[in-house]
């Protein structure tokens, strides 16, 4: 096997890189949740890299980045599942490419993270053994298919159906964002509201948290973006300064809608808009020029501070706008390659309609972001309306009120002292050993009756 | 005897304790409250959704005097915690029947 050395080398930092942005999201929409189900939001993200990973090994990487024969347009195939034989393939011959199961890797902390992002919309009231088959059930069914139309080609004749028609996505704005963000949507409208939504504030409980993972999101996102080359090369280098200063215009464009809109520059605003900003430039990133990069951040950073708003006048509770975020700023960043994208800065991109391209991309990229919307939120729907049937999808509604850390996880994230809380092992041995707790009991009864 | 309870904004405490140490009051008693008073709270934004936040975080702070210098206490602390401006709080006096120090078993003014 003859590999480019210095590419192996970014790719496995890039792989690392990207997986950290998980349990950076975890504390991103765990400081935007209540104090009393933080632990539940963030075990969702871990949960998430847990199951996915498995599957990813198992038979993830083959439906999605394997050959399918007669249905390659639309699903890979078997024929590459738990990973056997890959030890000694590069995904390249020439001594261009990496060993292959760096690619595998890299591409796990995609699924990975996309199946994360969703669960920013059920804060506070999904049961988590719900979510587990969920995350199974959904990558499988959604990730893998939409993983493969975008992105798999065999380097021939044959390749995925999205990728045939000439859509541009480098990084995952229709496969991670669009349809993370629409999957959001589907399962908040399953699940339904948090009981006393609107009405009864859900306030962020840490904003340092969300500062601190909006950081973590932004330092992996390099990996993500940059490293979607899988090469270290002049086309990460370009994916690597737009995802720089795409995410520092939209970060700036929230927050200056917000000082005009409510009187306020927030830290949560800046937050947001970091991320609405690397969310839009992810499948831009190697076919704008900076200039590009900084106006399409822009435009993405004001038109999310808006949508984030919608859930209110549509009635939907996504709690920490993954709709808003995720969905609108993913189709921001795919339409505007249609207008933006030069082939000046990357040979394998396209011209948009700025570049003397026309239409024609704008109109590829309209059908994978209308398909990628379609196909997810009706599978998303499905999945999620027969796991409610069958098992129940959601806490009961005292469990609810009184907070799903204690419910669900038997703990509680914070504990600051101030009046003793009477909890000791002691407790929790008793509970353990039922024989001791009645034997207490009887002999209280026996001094009540000596009495 | 009486129970001076003075509700105060948080940063203003240490101006309090300062001057009522200089009068010579000799122990006090601070605990965090909420509250809300003419002000009625705050408003907060996020995401541009906003929240009206009733209570607003205070210090409440306690103090045991004799009868004759319940009025001067009183008007220390008035005097330390004021600002001027909406939500500088409260302060009161009420009779206080019996007091008893802990460590010794003295009662009455003794025990103050």
């Amino acid at each position: 096997m003859k590999i480019d050395s210095g590419s192996t080398a970014w790719m496995l930092v890039s792989t690392a890189l990207v997986l950290l942005m998980t349990p950076g999201l975890a504390f991103f929409y765990g400081g935007m949740s209540r104090a009393k189900s933080v632990l539940n939001m963030m075990m969702m993200s871990f949960a998430s890299i847990a199951v996915v990973g498995m599957i990813w090994v198992v038979y993830g990487f083959s439906l999605a980045f394997g050959d399918g024969g007669a249905l390659s347009s639309f699903i890979g195939g078997f024929g590459d599942a738990g990973l056997v034989g890959l030890e000694k393939a590069a995904t390249a011959d020439d001594g261009t490419g990496i060993p292959q199961l760096v690619f595998v890797a890299f591409q796990a902390t995609f699924a990975i993270i996309t199946v994360a992002l969703i669960s920013g919309a059920i804060a506070d009231r999904a049961k988590f053994g719900a979510w587990l088959v969920f995350i199974a059930a959904w990558v499988t069914l959604v990730y893998l298919p939409i993983a493969h139309w975008v992105w798999w080609s065999d380097g021939e004749d044959k390749a995925g159906w999205i990728f045939d028609l000439g859509a541009l996505d480098f990084a995952g704005g229709t496969v991670v964002h669009i349809n993370s963000g629409v999957a959001a949507l589907a399962l908040a409208l399953v699940l339904g509201k948090r009981k006393n939504w609107p009405k009864e504030p859900a306030r962020p409980h840490n904003l340092p948290f969300v500062l601190l993972g909006a950081a973590l999101l932004w330092f992996g996102w390099f990996g993500f973006n940059a490293g979607s080359a899988l090469a270290a090369n002049e086309t990460a280098a370009v994916a690597f300064i737009n995802t720089m200063v795409a995410t520092c215009a939209a970060g700036f464009a929230w927050i200056v809608v917000e000082k005009l809109r409510d009187g306020a520059f927030t830290t949560l605003g800046m937050a947001s808009g970091i991320v609405a900003g690397l969310v839009a430039i992810t499948p831009a990133c190697a076919f704008v020029t900076p200039i590009g990069a900084l106006v399409l951040g822009l435009i993405a950073g004001a038109v999310c501070a808006f949508a984030v708003g919608l859930k209110y006048r549509l009635g939907y509770d996504d709690s920490l706008d993954v709709v808003g975020v995720h969905m609108v700023g993913g189709i921001v960043g795919a339409l505007l390659i249609g207008i933006l994208a030069t082939t000046a800065v990357n040979d394998g991109g396209a011209d948009g309609l700025l570049a003397g391209g026309g239409l024609g991309l704008l109109g590829k990229q309209a059908v994978a972001v209308v398909a990628t919307l379609a196909y997810s939120f009706v599978v998303t729907f499905v999945i999620a309306k027969v796991i409610d049937l069958v098992a129940g999808f959601r806490i009961p509604e005292d469990e609810e009120v009184s907070g799903i850390d204690t419910a669900t996880h038997a703990e509680t994230a914070y504990d600051f002292g101030g009046v003793p809380s009477g909890a000791s092992p002691a407790v929790a041995a008793a509970r353990k050993s039922p024989a001791v707790s009645e034997d207490g009991a009887a002999s209280t009864k026996k001094v009540q009756a000596d009495a | 005897m009486k129970l001076v309870t003075a509700v105060i904004k948080p940063f203003k405490l240490d101006e309090v304790k300062a001057a009522l140490e200089t009068f010579g009051v000799k122990g006090l008693t601070v605990s965090e409250a909420s509250g809300y008073g003419r002000q009625k709270g705050h408003t907060e934004v996020y995401r541009g959704a906003e929240y009206k936040v009733d209570l607003v975080p205070k210090l409440r702070v306690e103090i045991l005097v004799d009868d004759e210098d319940a009025a001067d206490v009183i008007d220390v602390v008035v005097k330390a915690a004021q600002t001027g401006k909406i939500g500088d709080g409260k302060v009161w006096a009420v009779p206080v029947e019996t007091v008893v120090r802990v460590r010794t078993g003295e009662t009455g003014p003794e025990a103050l």
